[in-house]
């Protein structure tokens, strides 16, 4: 599971840690780096590939480790990037 | 608190800026924001008291730069505009009267003339805006311009303004000298139904479709306004139909400013007014407008009483420049007398538009305006 | 990973003006993207919502908010909003323009708008310069700054503008920065919510071109001296609440309740009017 906790809560089996649906608009992105340097989980980097803008987008490095805090929806002055909740079904 | 009614219908001894106040009521203009500035301060102290009366929104703000912005704010949300001022702060408004052009917002701006340049004479009458009231602002453009020679127009004028301005959506200019707006007159009000009120036309398209700068027929753009469920843009800056800025393209910049001029230059002949006396026949014409006008009327029939065959144009709309009705007089006439308070403004359009017509300037600067003797004595001279 | 969707907010922007004219790095499009997200928590009504730019960077805002919007001179939006909300005090008025058109050229119309408590809401977006012209000082440049005007270094102190709007009369008066983002939206929610005038100052990056002249070539730098300096003194002192390179004080600083201008004018209007006309907007208290 995404986060460490110091004793293992009594209905740690029922509940279900929401999953992160990552978006990038990779076309978007002008390459600021705001969600790869301030995310606190460390979720994203600078990806190889280059956009139409010319520059490198983010690219997810592990979405498990994502606690969809969505400072980084919050803070890309572009609007490139947003993250969801992945629907639940059994089993997520 | 004797006035709650909205139209004083009846007959009033009024001054002439009272007069102004009270033809924007008549014709529905419920925004006043204006500054202080001698000669047109009365006509902010009369609204500050009837704006209220009849539910209306009066405010005095920080400047006149202040005063045209909020003028064009209130415009944006359908209601009709007005402000006061004088020359020098007439300069200031220079900037924003390009905005409301730019983003064609019905508004009025009184423009009370008293001797320039600078702080000049504040008391004293001038007519020596008449020039900036065309070109006071940078860029091309055309405005409207009406000049009363009466406390009665005073009235009449204000009324017509605003019904301009709503029709051709432009900031419509009263150029007022100090003389006609501290005298006292004679005004008669009608009843509501014998005034005619123009209001600005409204889309009627879905809200989706609109584009608030696509004209109709008439080059001019019906205009929704904040609130109405269009959300449009509009901007100072070069724009396309739909209001966004198109900052890198000649062909936006040559539709959208010929347009702003064709608009008014293209329906010249519905919006330009003169009042013509006893031109048939004559062969010595003067041209005249605001307080000067008076005496020239005066000079006019004291020449036909000496045999001469003189007329009179007095100019009403200045801009448009009438140029249609002085080409037509100076084909007619031996020369043209213009007596104007400046030092020669309106004069150089005459004698573009008479083309190889002699034409006399008088110029008069001060306190007084001509007499209906230095008139005559100019009509004498040159018949 | 999905590509396709569009992003949730895009439905606030004009997506015709879409993308932004601004650089990689500035914090404007952060500005923006907090303004819409509160206008999203809130669920506002868009068809009452205008939003007034002046001339700048930032002033470009107006034009890709997808609501009614106008983009006026440099220096005016205050004085035109002022005609608008009067005009029609049901009207939800923002102002979203930069340090140099609200206090510069427009600071006039700003102390008096905030005297009057004219219940407009201003939203500044404070680089430090003017950023649209190219990097000239400004009204909030600090001392022995770089800029393409004072390439010695400034010699003049510059403004701290949440003293300058607490001390005008306004009614809320904030200061963030851009990496602030959650807290700046929750202030502009309640700012949103106001009566009378409101004032956020969000200090934003402008790398490519303050950041550049003063040693910090990339918005990453300039938010990280954000993150470093930064400290939240909610209701603090606003005179005391400086901004150097080692100290950004920033938090809600004013928050009273004082009736709004067109309260005042509303009331007026009905006690000399009995009857309120036609048009006296009822004005819901």
């Amino acid at each position: 599971m995404p986060v460490r906790l110091w004793r293992t809560p009594l209905d740690t089996e029922k509940v279900k840690f929401p999953k992160a649906e990552i978006h990038i608009i990779k076309d978007q992105c002008k390459g600021c780096g705001f969600c790869i340097q301030f995310c606190p989980k460390k979720v994203l980097e600078e990806s190889e590939e280059i956009n139409a803008r010319g520059v490198h987008p983010p690219k997810i490095v592990d979405e498990d480790k994502c606690i969809i805090c969505s400072f980084c929806t919050a803070v890309c002055p572009d609007f490139a990037i947003f993250v969801l909740e992945k629907p639940c079904k059994e089993g997520c | 608190m004797a006035k709650k009614e909205t139209l004083l219908t009846g007959a009033h001894f009024m001054n002439g800026d009272v007069a102004c106040a009270e033809g924007a009521i008549a014709a529905g203009c419920r925004f006043f924001a204006g500054y202080p500035i001698t000669p047109a301060t009365e006509i902010a102290e009369h609204l500050s008291q009837r704006m209220p009366e009849i539910g209306g929104i009066y405010i005095q703000m920080e400047d006149e730069i202040g005063s045209i912005a909020a003028v064009i704010g209130a415009s944006y949300t359908g209601l009709k505009a007005m402000t006061a001022t004088s020359g020098p702060g007439f300069s200031l408004m220079q900037e924003n009267i390009g905005l409301a052009v730019m983003t064609e917002a019905p508004c009025v701006i009184v423009d009370v003339m008293r001797g320039g340049p600078s702080t000049g004479q504040p008391t004293l009458p001038g007519q020596q805006d008449v020039m900036q009231a065309k070109w006071g602002s940078h860029g091309d453009y055309e405005i409207i311009a009406l000049a009363p020679s009466s406390v009665q127009e005073m009235f009449d004028l204000t009324v017509e303004a605003f019904n301009l301005s709503e029709t051709y959506r432009v900031p419509t200019i009263l150029l007022v000298d100090e003389i006609v707006a501290h005298m006292w007159e004679k005004v008669v009000i009608l009843s509501s139904e014998k005034i005619k009120i123009a209001n600005r036309k409204k889309p009627n398209v879905p809200t989706e479709k609109y584009m608030p700068f696509m004209p109709d027929d008439n080059l001019v753009p019906p205009m929704a306004c904040f609130g109405e469920g269009f959300s449009f843009h509009a901007t100072g800056l070069t724009h396309d139909e739909h209001g966004y800025p198109q900052t890198q393209s000649s062909e936006v910049q040559q539709r959208l400013v010929n347009r702003l001029c064709d608009k008014i230059r293209k329906n010249a002949d519905k919006i330009i007014r003169v009042e013509e006396v006893m031109l048939d026949d004559a062969d010595m014409v003067v041209v005249a407008y605001g307080i000067v006008a008076r005496a020239a009327l005066s000079a006019v029939r004291k020449a036909r009483a000496e045999g001469i065959k003189a007329g009179l144009l007095r100019l009403i709309t200045l801009w448009p420049f009438p140029e249609k009705h002085v080409g037509k007089i100076a084909k007619q006439a031996k020369a043209i007398v213009v007596a104007e308070m400046n030092c020669g403004q309106l004069v150089r359009e005459v004698e573009r538009s008479a083309k190889e017509t002699p034409v006399v300037f008088l110029s008069k600067l001060g306190e007084d305006p001509h007499t209906p003797i230095e008139i005559l004595d100019a009509i004498r001279r040159n018949s | 990973m999905v590509e396709e969707m569009a992003h949730p907010l895009s439905k606030f922007l004009r997506e015709a003006m879409m993308p932004h004219i601004w650089c990689s790095g500035c914090g404007n499009g952060i500005i923006l993207n907090c303004f819409v997200q509160a206008i999203d928590d809130l669920q506002m009504n868009l068809d009452k919502l205008v939003v007034v730019s002046g001339i700048g960077c930032i002033g470009r805002a107006a034009g890709y908010t997808n609501v009614n919007s106008f983009h006026t001179t440099h220096g005016r939006p205050i004085a035109f909003a002022t005609g608008v909300k009067l005009a029609n005090p049901e009207l939800d008025v923002v102002i979203v323009s930069g340090d140099g058109d609200l206090f510069a050229i427009g600071g006039n119309h700003f102390i008096h708008a905030a005297r009057r408590n004219i219940g407009v809401k201003v939203i500044c977006a404070n680089n430090f310069n003017y950023g649209m012209t190219g990097g000239q000082q400004g009204p909030t440049t600090p001392l022995e700054a770089l800029t393409t005007t004072t390439p010695y270094g400034n010699i003049e102190h510059p403004f701290n503008l949440v003293h300058l709007a607490a001390a005008s009369g306004a009614t809320f008066v904030a200061r963030w920065t851009t990496l602030h983002a959650r807290r700046l939206t929750q202030s502009i929610v309640k700012l949103l919510q106001k009566e009378g005038f409101c004032f956020i100052e969000v200090v934003t990056p402008c790398p490519e071109i303050f950041g550049r002249h003063n040693k910090m070539r990339t918005g990453l730098e300039m938010m990280e001296w954000f993150k470093k300096a930064s400290v939240v003194e909610h209701f603090s002192d606003p005179a005391k609440a400086e901004i150097t390179s080692e100290k950004i004080v920033v938090g809600e600083f004013v928050d009273i309740e004082k009736p709004s201008y067109e309260r005042l004018l509303h009331e007026k209007i009905a006690q000399i009017n009995k009857k309120a006309g036609e048009l006296v907007r009822e004005y819901a208290s």
